[in-house]
């Protein structure tokens, strides 16, 4: 087989846009063509969006076809899905899971949600005890428990679901993984608002939930390792993000600060001037990370970034209030609204502020990364622990 | 912005890299630096030669045609990198990077003759500056000339002094070169003792004529420019090696009957310098890249490396000492030479604070 080249990319593009002319075609239509020339995901193989080119190539399809004037299938809307759900039933899924659920995926006709956090069980993940039990005769599953923080699920159509299905094993080895259909009797979703007043998380509850034995994602019993897979591809999702210089949580910052000299005092300044360097080295460490993995050299920056982002951008946020002075009293708006997105351009101050103190906890909390940092890239000594070996009925709750 | 700016290494800079380190591995070891500096005369000649003229990293800054290497300040970088992780008493900042700049900003046969010799490694040459001198700052005016290149004036915290064959002096009428044995010096009592400085005094000495006022400040200017920005490179190697030390010393320590290192607060404040010095590096990369490439936003990118580096480089030194416990404090484990070297970098070629102002300028963030 020869290697994909970019030129065969770029050709491809072009009678891509040539059959199904952006201006003229139905944005999903124009997505599903997209999907099917393998120039959804270039690394994924063929007839799964892909054409098994090297993934580095992405970027020039992209930025080709924006170009063009080509819809996006709004990633951020279904990020989950794209980030989390797809590369893991990439790794795991059967033929016909991945021929059922990757096209839509990206398609964005089908959102996804996670169902792996839980009230008991939230940096200790593998301690969850949402239950899915096999019935006799028919094989399906029978999923009862709850589970929280659960982005997109009053918009999502399927989810990832991880469940307890051998309590007398240890917690890392009675999980498997589910794909469960949100629309399924038993799936209550409910909003969960958070101090910011708006709900944009779900709590979601399990009440007898049926799953078909052919939804189930990797062995029985696997699911933990299935899991990593997720989770490794959550953290790459958030640390490879790349900004303009004064982008992100300082901009309105500094805007405020040219704009508005009577806020100005020389202790704010200090902070200012700190908090933006801060900021620039953040922006030319995610840089140096892209390029080492544009480079084929993944160093293990990635694993800080999200660490750097949760603290400047708490930092930051607070310096904005204090800047504002009595506008900083203020608040928008506490009524509860259910975005889709988290959006912290285009709301005030406050908001920001409030919002941010969710970053050093989602998607893995500060502490636990810290200890991933100094145990994985540092080859520190792991505290000594006494609950991997014990069976998960018999830990302490 | 600039558009292509690359923050990782070349396998050209690693092999530098690979030259320089097992150089300073066999003959710059930390008790070696430790021995030398209990001498007062922390400078190895022997050293200095091999580096700046077998393995021809004196050059680096200098073109061809002028007998130098043709490189830049990525490699320039490199090497500092290394001399920041060894604490290597050896004027490579002064000599390699600021007297070479601000030769290669004069523009005359007399620096290109100059120039020739320091690229080489046969002659060292230190600007007669104080090294708190930063860029952006107004330039000294303490030396005047006489009538004819007869210089008086006192030039005070000039670093390797005593190791240079030729001082660089900024006069009112010019930038000239000043032979050693035409200043004396005295030598006070620093707090980085493989850095030493001298108070040099010019006493009606003669020198030559290197370049008129304007010409001289510029070059000087610049000068200075590139050293803040390469001396954010010394600052990462050296808070590298205080983190590589720590974290080796924490795991093979053991309290409680167990590896201090498996102590979570330890393990957080290790894996947080680990992220501090991550970060270092990109924003030294960019800086040294931003020189090599003569990005039209350098001075911003030089800053930024400044404001944070001589931060990262002083937490690092002072972890080092905190978390070796008891044999951190003491005179014979080397924590206290990065230490010392740490704070005094901070100091040199412009605090935190003025490299801060300098962000405010060039990110148009006035002060009230």
């Amino acid at each position: 087989m020869t290697a994909i080249t970019a030129d065969h990319l770029l050709t491809r593009v072009r009678e891509l846009l040539a059959a199904h002319p952006p201006a003229d075609t139905d944005r999903a239509d124009f997505l599903r063509a997209r999907f099917d020339a393998g120039l959804a995901w270039v690394h994924y193989p063929e007839g799964l969006g892909g054409l098994a080119a090297p993934r580095t190539l992405q970027a020039l399809v992209d930025t080709e076809l924006e170009a063009a004037g080509a819809p996006d299938n709004d990633p951020r809307r279904i990020g989950i899905g794209l980030g989390m759900a797809a590369p893991t039933i990439l790794a795991y899924g059967t033929d016909e899971q991945k021929r059922r659920f990757l096209r839509p995926l990206w398609v964005g006709e089908e959102v996804w949600c996670q169902l792996f956090s839980e009230p008991g069980a939230g940096s200790d993940l593998a301690a969850l005890g949402t239950r899915a039990v096999r019935e006799a005769g028919s094989g399906d599953w029978i999923v009862d428990g709850q589970k929280v923080w659960t982005s997109s699920a009053h918009t999502a159509r399927w989810a990832i679901l991880i469940a307890r299905t051998d309590p007398t094993l240890p917690k890392h080895q009675g999980i498997t993984y589910f794909l469960c259909d949100m629309h399924a009797p038993g799936v209550d979703v409910r909003p969960l608002r958070q101090i910011t007043g708006e709900a944009e998380f779900n709590e979601v509850f399990l009440t007898g939930v049926r799953i078909p034995d052919s939804h189930r994602l990797g062995a029985v019993g696997q699911g933990w390792e299935v899991a990593r897979t997720t989770l490794m591809n959550e953290r790459v999702s958030i640390g490879g993000m790349r900004i303009p210089r004064e982008g992100g949580m300082i901009a309105p910052v500094a805007v405020a600060w040219r704009e508005r000299p009577g806020l100005r005092t020389h202790a704010l300044h200090q902070r200012l001037l700190e908090l933006w360097v801060e900021a620039e080295v953040a922006r030319l460490t995610g840089e140096r990370l892209r390029q080492q993995l544009a480079a084929g050299q993944p160093g293990p920056e990635g694993s800080g970034m999200k660490l750097t982002f949760a603290r400047l951008n708490q930092e930051i946020s607070g310096l904005e209030v204090e800047l504002l002075g009595e506008e900083g009293l203020l608040y928008e708006d506490w009524t509860m609204r259910r975005p889709e997105l988290v959006d912290f351009t285009g709301r005030d101050a406050g908001y920001r502020y409030l919002r941010a103190k969710g970053n050093s906890i989602e998607g893995g909390t500060s502490e636990i990364l810290l200890n991933i940092v100094a145990e994985r890239v540092l080859g520190l000594p792991a505290e000594p622990r006494d609950d991997k070996d014990l069976a998960w009925k018999d830990l302490a709750r | 912005m600039s558009t292509a700016f690359d923050l990782l290494y070349s396998e050209t800079e690693e092999e530098l890299r690979s030259a320089v380190r097992a150089l300073l591995a066999d003959r710059c070891a930390p008790a070696d630096v430790l021995a030398r500096a209990e001498t007062g005369r922390p400078h190895d000649p022997g050293l200095w030669h091999t580096l700046a003229a077998e393995i021809g990293t004196a050059g680096l800054l200098v073109p061809e045609k002028l007998g130098g290497q043709g490189a830049g300040h990525r490699e320039a970088a490199v090497v500092l990198e290394e001399l920041g992780r060894a604490v290597a008493p050896v004027p490579y900042l002064t000599s390699a990077v600021l007297a070479t700049e601000i030769l290669l900003g004069c523009d005359t046969p007399e620096a290109a003759e100059l120039l020739r010799e320091l690229a080489s490694g046969r002659l060292v040459c230190v600007p007669a500056l104080p090294l708190t001198q930063a860029p952006g700052a107004p330039l000294p005016a303490a030396v005047r000339d006489t009538g004819g290149g007869i210089l008086t004036g006192t030039v005070t915290s000039v670093a390797d002094a005593v190791a240079a064959d030729v001082l660089l002096v900024l006069a009112d009428t010019g930038l000239y070169a000043v032979p050693a044995g035409a200043v004396s010096l005295t030598e006070p009592v620093p707090l980085d003792l493989t850095r030493p400085l001298a108070t040099v005094t010019l006493a009606g000495g003669a020198g030559t004529r290197l370049a008129d006022p304007a010409t001289a400040r510029a070059a000087v200017a610049g000068a200075l420019l590139s050293g803040a920005g390469l001396l954010a490179s010394e600052q990462l190697g050296l808070a590298q090696w205080c983190l590589t030390e720590t974290v080796r010393h924490v795991r093979g320590r053991h309290q409680f009957n167990r590896p201090v290192g498996s102590f979570q607060a330890l393990k957080h404040r290790l894996a947080r310098l680990w992220l501090d010095v991550a970060s270092a590096r990109a924003a030294a990369r960019a800086a040294a890249d931003a020189l090599a490439t003569g990005a039209p936003d350098a001075p911003l990118t030089v800053a930024v490396a400044q404001a944070y580096c001589s931060g990262v480089a002083v937490r690092a030194a002072e972890e080092c000492v905190q978390l070796h416990g008891g044999i951190g404090m003491t005179w014979e484990h080397p924590a206290h030479l990065y230490l010392k070297r740490a704070k005094t970098a901070a100091l040199t070629l412009g605090t935190t604070g003025h490299h801060h102002a300098l962000v405010a300028d060039f990110a148009e963030l006035p002060s009230p």
